[in-house]
């Protein structure tokens, strides 16, 4: 068991993939011959060549919709595209073609691509290089969306989008690509679906996903050490599909719960597991579910005004409080 | 092209040309919903470059006017008119509809409804194709108004810069929906804008199907020989509106008319009869014969075919039982 950054563990995966798989290709802006922004393909374009680590012009909409044709022929196709903010322009691709085509031809076509991206906000990079877009992405039919929250997760979330036949589309952050983390020597491959407790807890539940899973970690310890509340952490690697059962299951057992999200509320995680709440165990809830998300602002450059718009452990630390009146 | 060539190519553009006008009438008696792009008068496109190329073995991709291209590749008449039906025998299991015509079976990889969506897509198909090192190419078959889009110009960069063996075919019918090309569109002659990527191209008359043969031959022979992408334009003319809800009133009779007297099928059938080919008889006979065709058995598929069961509306959504996403196949 080696300790990894997150960089390296995406690069691993792709290495593993690229090497078992001669169809599996990477691609995206500055991947190859620089080895890409955050370092995620690094030694690729060497080890495996110009067609098959390919660094693309900047053309989000049509490399993506590129890759979503060559994985018509089966070809697997690792699209990076550098921030999730530009993701914008290949959203045509990824929902009118990616997703849609199993569907619209009757289950002949299908499209397993993989789409690698960085959200959330880093350091002061302004509102158009800040966006958190994973509830953009989780609405939509025939897309499955993942997020890792630790290297462990990095690598095997992406070992298995590669091989699994629907088009899956992967949150990185920009503030993880550096976080050290255990990761099996071996190989393994991590389920696309499903969620996953990172922490016991009796108290209440704080449902979080990628960053904010380590917000609610150092949150949780707080809580514990200083108002003795046990708080449960579920990590919710899938948000495409959401795990409906997981949630219950944590719900019931603390009947408590609060959603810790970097982005802003509205139509978000947050809202979307409330509803599930709502649905699946209504009465096993004794307090209102809170939300802990970022304000609904485009996010400004000002360090002290970025860092008042996004939530943080203290955030939940209060959430928690209010609730029990602490 | 030989003489028994040009008398299949006359009786597969005239059964292209009554199985659109069928869809018509099917679609006025409310038997076809949403949404209905026909294709008379811009036969000899498909009909002519497909000929040039190799359906079922080339890889062919277009937009939403997609039911003759599909057929031409393959794809049954039968199953195509049960999609438009909406049935459960259609080419896309009713689920696709007109737009979303697909038959992976013969290559034919969908009718899309986005405008221009298909050219990256196109690219991968070929960029695919060189990976596997196979003879196939890629035809992509797209209207002058996709050339608008950003897509467009994306993809011909990528095409080009890779080598890729991708041939972009563009039916140039001179509208964007209802907004003539010139009122739309920068660059009239469709062919030139593609030499800003360097890209070999040609604009040929997209009613004669003898020319269109022949140029599409040149155009298909260089795509397969690796020399990289061609971009083929074809002036042609769409009778019908752009879709079934187009009131179709901006445009002249007079032009209307003057587009209909070169009309792709007239032409190839008179030229067949002047050189004592055939005879007028001949092809009545033949029109009788495809029109029982399309009702006994095209139509009558389509009619009694079954409709998909409600309880599969989220299949096809997700792979089914794909091992992968619980983490394993070992």
């Amino acid at each position: 068991m080696a300790e990894i950054m997150y960089w390296e563990a995406i690069r691993r995966a792709h290495d593993e993939e690229m090497a078992n798989d001669p169809m599996v290709i990477c691609m995206g802006e500055d991947i190859a011959v620089a080895g890409g922004t955050y370092k995620a393909t690094q030694g690729l374009y060497d080890k495996y060549g110009p067609e098959r680590v390919i660094d693309t012009p900047i053309s989000e909409n049509g490399y993506t919709g590129l890759g979503i044709g060559a994985s018509f022929l089966g070809v697997r196709p690792i699209i990076e595209i550098m921030s999730v903010n530009f993701a914008w322009l290949a959203m045509d691709q990824l929902f009118n073609s990616a997703a849609k085509v199993r569907y619209m031809s009757g289950g002949q076509l299908t499209a397993p691509v993989v789409v690698r991206s960085p959200g959330g906000t880093a350091h002061q990079l302004g509102a158009q290089h800040s966006a958190r877009m994973e509830k953009i992405f989780m609405g939509i039919a025939g897309l499955r969306v993942v997020t890792p929250s630790s290297p462990k997760q990095a690598y095997g979330l992406l070992k298995s989008a590669v091989r699994c036949n629907d088009p899956v589309f992967i949150n990185e952050h920009e503030l993880m690509y550096n976080m050290k983390g255990e990761v099996a020597d071996e190989e393994f491959f991590h389920s696309l679906e499903g969620s996953e407790i990172t922490r016991h807890g009796r108290d209440v539940t704080l449902f979080a996903y990628n960053i904010s899973v380590h917000w609610c970690l150092q949150a949780a310890d707080i809580l514990s050490k200083q108002f003795a509340i046990e708080a449960e952490v579920v990590d919710l690697y899938a948000l495409a599909p959401l795990d409906r059962a997981g949630i219950a299951a944590s719900v019931r057992k603390t009947h408590r719960a609060v959603i810790v999200e970097e982005a802003e509320p509205a139509v978000g995680v947050g809202a979307e597991v409330m509803a599930i709440m709502n649905e699946e165990c209504f009465f096993e809830l004794d307090a209102a579910p809170q939300r802990v998300s970022a304000v609904h602002v485009p996010i400004p450059y000002n360090h002290s005004l970025e860092k008042a718009a996004i939530p943080n452990a203290n955030d939940v630390v209060m959430a928690v409080r209010k609730m029990f009146g602490k | 092209m030989n003489v028994a060539d040009k008398k299949r190519l006359l009786r597969e553009m005239l059964f292209a040309r009554r199985f659109e006008e069928r869809c018509y009438e099917a679609y006025v008696e409310r038997k076809i919903g949403g949404f209905l792009h026909l294709y008379p008068g811009e036969e000899a496109c498909a009909h002519g470059v497909l000929d040039a190329a190799k359906p079922g073995h080339d890889y062919v991709i277009t937009s939403y006017r997609d039911h003759i291209h599909a057929i031409k590749c393959g794809a049954d008449p039968r199953r195509v008119m049960a999609e438009l039906y909406a049935k459960e025998t259609g080419s896309s299991r009713g689920r696709g509809g007109s737009m979303h015509i697909f038959d992976v079976g013969h290559r034919f990889m969908g009718g899309y409804a986005l405008v221009g969506g298909p050219f990256p897509l196109a690219t991968g198909i070929a960029k695919a194709i060189k990976m596997k090192g196979g003879d196939e190419i890629c035809i992509c078959f797209l209207g002058d108004a996709a050339n608008n889009q950003g897509t467009f110009h994306e993809s011909l960069n990528m095409a080009k810069l890779w080598g890729l063996p991708v041939l972009y075919v563009c039916e140039n019918n001179l509208y964007g929906i209802g907004t003539r090309i010139d009122r739309s569109t920068a660059v009239i002659d469709q062919y030139k804008r593609v030499s800003g990527y360097n890209i070999p191209s040609a604009q040929e008359d997209g009613q004669d199907i003898e020319k269109v043969f022949k140029a599409a031959k040149k155009a298909v022979n260089h795509v397969r020989a690796g020399k990289g992408p061609y971009f083929l334009e074809l002036m042609t003319y769409r009778y019908r509106g752009h879709s079934m809800s187009d009131s179709n009133a901006y445009r002249s009779k007079g032009e209307e008319r003057m587009w209909s007297n070169r009309d792709p099928i007239i032409m190839l059938r008179d030229r067949l009869i002047a050189a004592g080919h055939i005879s007028k008889a001949d092809y009545k006979v033949m029109d009788n014969e495809i029109l029982d065709e399309i009702e006994d058995d095209v139509i009558a598929f389509a009619e009694s075919s079954p409709e998909p069961r409600v309880d599969e509306l989220e299949k096809y959504t997700l792979a089914e039982n794909d091992p992968w996403v619980y983490g394993g196949g070992r």
